[in-house]
């Protein structure tokens, strides 16, 4: 049977080829659980839930934990019991962030938000690899 | 018994044993959380067998445990995200934010295209790059991914290579969660008992505060230790180790780290608050780094970078 395992990556992406060149032929979410079908370290090739979707994704997007969401997903019905599915939204959270930054009003995290948003897209990646002579590959491996 | 008083138990339980039944239990909380499952069991049995919780109340502790065991092992990437985004904050505090955007643009084309190299390419919130508006000789990496590099120590880098070796050295910090690794251990153990102890499926007020204080105590161990005490020699030779080899893969000569450091060296002013108190010496760093690349030649940059790496950061 697939080994299953979680995405731990807030955007996770399959692609065409093991590598991070490989064209993005879909995407999976936190949480969701997709099955192992072969792997070329440190790339697995998996299929989601449904089966209706391939790709490689780097492995440092999964974990072998299950991560339960919230009760009403889809993901958490298996889960043991309500506590447990209670317990894995909890930790360092948005809701601690909140709480946080109303004890310490004098950070700023104007810059933190938008600095999240510098994203080089992976065609500039390649352009920029490119026009750099830098290694075909771009990536590990 | 009432919520306060279990808290109060449970962490009373974690602690004795700790003390007392397993001396390894605090070293392995990192490596894995079923030494928590172990102790909170052993502080049920006791809690039962002295009468002060019922067998109910004890199973559903390890219970908790348990699910804390699974859901807390190593910090989740999630967590680790929320921590890097707050102790980003105040790295912002220290420096503020250079807007230059064409300059930001090129240290993100650089970084992610290293940071895919690395040996951890993918966190929850991905890395992102960001110059500091200071003269200060700096760069610092909150867990998670978010970078920050000073115009300062951007004056040290000579060319797109040098420029490389420092984003690649604070990826190398990154991978290897050394900013998670400066959280004190006891923050961590109270951090468990509180997510473990509740039920419900929010907070109640009581624990949101204190696992609001472990939080904050948390972004104040890694704050402190990036920018006042430093990393162990051990960590930043590390993170230079990961910079030759993530450099390798992309293409760029781990000679020019060797390059930047020397500039460094020439301008690291003794007794200030940035790299130079932070830091092991240039000369220190340089000698590991050729026991590892060997010989160094200058670097030979190719052309097209040094166009880009110029127009980039002219206003730098």
């Amino acid at each position: 049977m697939a080994q299953r395992m979680s995405v731990q990556v807030q955007d996770g992406k399959l692609r065409s080829d093991p590598s991070f060149l490989g064209k993005i032929v879909g995407t999976v979410t936190y949480g969701e659980v997709v099955s192992v079908l072969r792997q070329q370290d440190p790339w697995f090739y998996v299929s989601n839930r449904t089966g209706q979707l391939t790709g490689w994704i780097h492995s440092s997007a999964l974990t072998e934990k299950e991560i339960a969401l919230r009760a009403g997903d889809a993901n958490v019905q298996k889960t043991a019991s309500q506590r447990e599915i209670a317990l894995a939204g909890k930790g360092f959270n948005a809701e601690v962030e909140d709480e946080y930054k109303k004890s310490n009003p004098n950070l700023n995290f104007e810059w933190v938000d938008r600095m999240e948003k510098f994203i080089v897209s992976d065609d500039e990646i390649r352009q920029f690899i490119r026009e750099g002579k830098l290694a075909s590959k771009g990536g590990n491996p | 018994m009432k919520t306060s008083e279990r808290r109060k138990f449970l962490r009373n339980a974690v602690w004795w044993t700790a003390a007392f039944g397993t001396g390894s239990f605090i070293s392995t909380l990192f490596a894995g959380c079923r030494a928590l499952e172990e102790v909170t069991r052993v502080g049920a049995e006791l809690g039962t067998s002295t009468g002060m919780i019922s067998r109910e109340s004890a199973d559903s502790l390890v219970k908790s445990s348990k699910a804390v065991s699974k859901s807390f092992e190593d910090i989740t990437p999630k967590q680790e995200y929320f921590i890097g985004r707050s102790v980003g904050a105040v790295i912002l505090e220290k420096y503020p934010a250079d807007a230059d955007t064409a300059a930001n643009l090129y240290l993100n084309q650089v970084g992610q295209t290293l940071a895919r190299a690395s040996d951890m390419p993918e966190t929850f919130g991905g890395y992102h790059f960001l110059i500091q508006d200071s003269q200060q000789i700096n760069a610092l990496a909150a867990p998670g991914g978010l970078v920050f590099v000073t115009r300062g120590l951007l004056d040290c880098c000579k060319n797109e290579t040098a420029v490389a070796a420092v984003l690649a050295h604070e990826i190398g910090h990154v991978q290897s969660k050394h900013g998670l690794r400066a959280i004190k251990k006891s923050r961590i153990t109270n951090a468990l008992v509180t997510i473990g102890i509740e039920s419900a499926k929010a907070f109640g007020d009581q624990e949101l505060a204190d696992l609001t204080r472990d939080f904050e105590g948390s972004i104040n161990d890694i704050s402190q230790t990036l920018i006042n005490s430093g990393y162990s020699r051990t960590y930043e030779f590390e993170a230079d180790q990961a910079a030759i080899t993530i450099m390798r893969r992309v293409g760029y000569d781990p000679a020019g780290l060797v390059e930047m450091l020397q500039v460094m060296r020439q301008r690291l002013v003794p007794g200030q608050e940035d790299f130079a108190s932070t830091h092991p010496s240039p000369e220190s760093r340089i000698l590991e780094i050729k026991a590892t690349i060997g010989l160094v030649a200058p670097v030979r940059e190719v052309k097209e970078r040094q166009i880009r790496f110029e127009s980039a950061l002219k206003n730098i």
